[in-house]
């Protein structure tokens, strides 16, 4: 209670200060407005950085859902490095922000400073990835995608359209980075479900690091060891996209005599789909910030949150691609 | 040429496994109107890689080496592709190079500003790349702004993805280049002057070589290669992806060198061992992808493969085992090549 006056208190400090040079805060006079009633949340935000549409489509959803929520927001972008991030959450504790959010760059290495909010009695929300910390009374909760349920929702997917099927399924994969989390979980996730019926064979799964470039490559030299592929699952939009230039290029009608199943949805990916090209896209979302704002404010009021909350997400086929393209904003 | 014998026999037994393991590996037919097939892929997605072990070959003759390499191929990509999102007709050919000519433009001058730290500042080399290969990813990043740019442009299309009379057009960049590589440094006597500054800049400098400015041009020109080679990895998927494009490319080019037969201590190069070197890693990439081995181990086999690759390569452990295996055949062979002068 406390706190909440002090920073009462500071609000209206800083509201007269500025009142009086005419000039606006920067988050476009919040404070002054709730300044009477009930006090203004404020969020530090430490961002990974702006290393992909899917990253930059996050950054503006936690912005905007920031201003509508009326939370007064403090944002750093940590180009992808630790040091950065951390230097960022020094920053927030020493401002005495009310919520710290971030996306770590990497998953170890967080115990110190997130002892230090801790100490400062600042709670700490995950967003995007976890950390490995033994402690988990160091962060409230962790927002993110569930990339086991990603691979299921693939598999589902596969497993419905080939019902009717007797004979083999061909399946070839394209997996992310190796080690990392989405690709070894959207791995298992896909392979737990399709596992079930022995009709559905893995005949060939290497690693397309998540890139264009990579995924046409690895795809092409697939399409020549087995000349049978049926269907292709790849890890993201992005090795999909370069699996499909190779697939043409090997004379192949790509999402006709080869199937494509894609994560992510990015726009270049849902355009493919639209396109007929890839055949069923199951979304993972960066458009997370209005659940985050909603995860704030509870913890701010002292509600108890879980220790882990799924983005809502869901999937696209080709039909709803077409409907959904137009105002998809990343 | 007996050089060349070794990295030849080792590209010819990854073949073989290829022979024996994979089906159809040898098999080449006409695909809508161009060659289609396992080894025609490995010229395809080798091209940019011999292209820029090529560039580092002649870096490398002068005792030097450049890491940036690899962003530089990121830049020349992202530039490139930059160009052509903003043209209003993204087929129309002059667009096309004016923005090919943008990007190799810049890369020249990042190839230059090399050079100039390495011969007039007289950093070394090592540490004077390493500063545009941490900077140049930033420079990729900052002109794509962090994102895919995402190109459909035909024209762009053909450099890396392209055919021209069925061949892949990569491989005839390549082949160009190389041709042209080949003529001024073997049959003209750019070649020699290089291998002598790399002998010993100094003692080449009082003799009469502009030793500074030949190692700018050198370095400049192993920037072009990379700005090329960054042309055709983007080309080929029509979009420049400044975060991945050439990353550890320069690892790999290197490594091309150095199994062709280029020494590290400069002085002498081998333009044909590092095209079979850098063909060496591409075949041992699509064997791996054709084989099937498992992505986890992936790099554990390269390294095998890349070890026992260089152990063949070395005449003293070819002296030692051949020695103990045939004790009484003298070493003649190996000792006599470590002494080839060239010519």
């Amino acid at each position: 209670m406390f706190k909440k006056i002090m920073a009462l208190v500071a609000v209206g400090v800083l509201a007269t200060a500025c009142g009086g040079g005419g000039e606006t805060t920067a988050d476009g006079g919040a404070p002054a407005a709730s300044g009477g009633g009930d006090s203004t949340i404020t969020m530090g935000f430490a961002q990974v950085g702006a290393e992909s549409g899917w990253r930059t489509a996050n950054t503006k959803s936690v912005q905007e859902s920031a201003k509508a929520a009326g939370i007064d927001l403090k944002f750093s972008d940590a180009q992808q490095k630790q040091e950065n991030q951390i230097k960022a959450i020094r920053s927030y504790i020493q401002q005495k922000v009310d919520v710290i959010a971030f996306s770590p760059v990497v998953e170890s290495g967080w115990d110190t400073v997130l002892q230090e909010a801790k100490a400062a009695n600042i709670p700490v929300i995950l967003t995007d990835r976890a950390v490995d910390s033994a402690d988990k009374t160091l962060y409230k909760t962790f927002l993110g995608s569930d990339f086991v349920e990603e691979g299921k929702k693939a598999g589902q997917w596969l497993v419905e359209q080939y019902a009717s099927e007797t004979g083999d399924v061909n399946i070839v994969e394209l997996q992310g980075t190796t080690g990392s989390a989405p690709a070894n979980d959207r791995k298992s996730g896909f392979a737990e479900v399709i596992g079930a019926d022995p009709k559905f064979k893995v005949i060939a799964s290497q690693s397309g690091d998540f890139t264009r470039a990579k995924g046409k490559e690895v795809m092409d030299a697939f399409l020549k060891a087995h000349p049978d592929i049926d269907v292709l699952y790849a890890h993201n939009d992005d090795m999909g996209l370069g699996a499909i230039e190779a697939i043409e290029g090997a004379g192949k009608v790509p999402g006709k005599d080869i199937k494509i199943i894609t994560v992510d949805a990015v726009k270049d990916g849902m355009q493919a789909l639209a396109d007929g090209k890839i055949n069923y896209i199951v979304e993972c979302s960066p458009l997370l910030g209005p659940q985050l704002m909603d995860l704030a404010k509870k913890v701010l009021a002292g509600e108890t949150v879980p220790d882990r909350v799924v983005t809502e997400e869901t999937t696209f086929t080709q039909e709803q691609a077409k409907q959904a393209l137009p105002t998809r904003q990343y | 040429m007996k050089r060349l014998a070794w990295p030849a026999g080792i590209l010819v037994a990854l073949l073989l496994v290829n022979l024996i393991f994979t089906d159809h590996f040898f098999q080449i037919e006409i695909k809508d109107g161009h060659l289609y097939g396992s080894l025609i892929d490995i010229f395809r997605f080798g091209a940019p890689l011999i292209l820029v072990a090529l560039g580092m070959t002649l870096v490398i003759a002068t005792k030097g080496i450049d890491l940036s390499v690899g962003s530089v191929v990121a830049i020349a990509g992202a530039m490139a592709c930059l160009q052509i999102s903003t043209l209003p007709s993204q087929d129309s050919i002059g667009g096309v190079l004016g923005a090919i000519g943008i990007a190799l433009g810049l890369a020249v001058a990042l190839g230059v500003g090399n050079g100039f730290l390495v011969a007039i500042v007289g950093i070394q080399p090592i540490i004077a790349t390493l500063i545009l290969m941490v900077a140049g990813r930033g420079l990729a990043q900052l002109i794509t702004d962090g994102q895919i740019i995402t190109i459909n442009s035909d024209p762009y299309k053909l450099i890396g993805g392209g055919y021209w009379l069925t061949l892949p057009f990569g491989i005839i960049i390549v082949a160009v280049v190389l041709a042209l590589i080949a003529f001024v440094t073997r049959r003209l006597a750019l070649g020699l002057l290089i291998e002598s500054v790399g002998g010993n800049a100094e003692a080449s400098r009082l003799s009469g070589i502009r030793s500074h400015g030949l190692l700018i041009v050198v370095y400049a020109f192993c920037a072009l290669c990379a700005g090329i080679a960054g042309l055709m990895i983007s080309s080929n998927v029509s979009s420049a992806d400044g975060n991945n494009a050439g990353l550890w490319i320069e690892l790999d080019a290197i490594l091309a060198v150095v199994i062709g037969g280029t020494s590290l201590a400069g002085g002498r190069f081998s333009l044909g061992g590092t095209v079979l070197g850098a063909l060496i890693i591409q075949t041992l990439t699509t064997t791996i992808y054709s084989l099937g081995v498992p992505p986890e181990t992936t790099l554990l086999f390269k390294a095998l493969v890349v070890t026992i690759v260089c152990l063949l390569q070395s005449p003293a452990f070819r002296a030692k085992v051949f020695r103990s295996r045939r004790k009484p055949a003298p070493p003649t062979v190996p000792a006599g090549e470590k002494v080839t002068v060239r010519t």
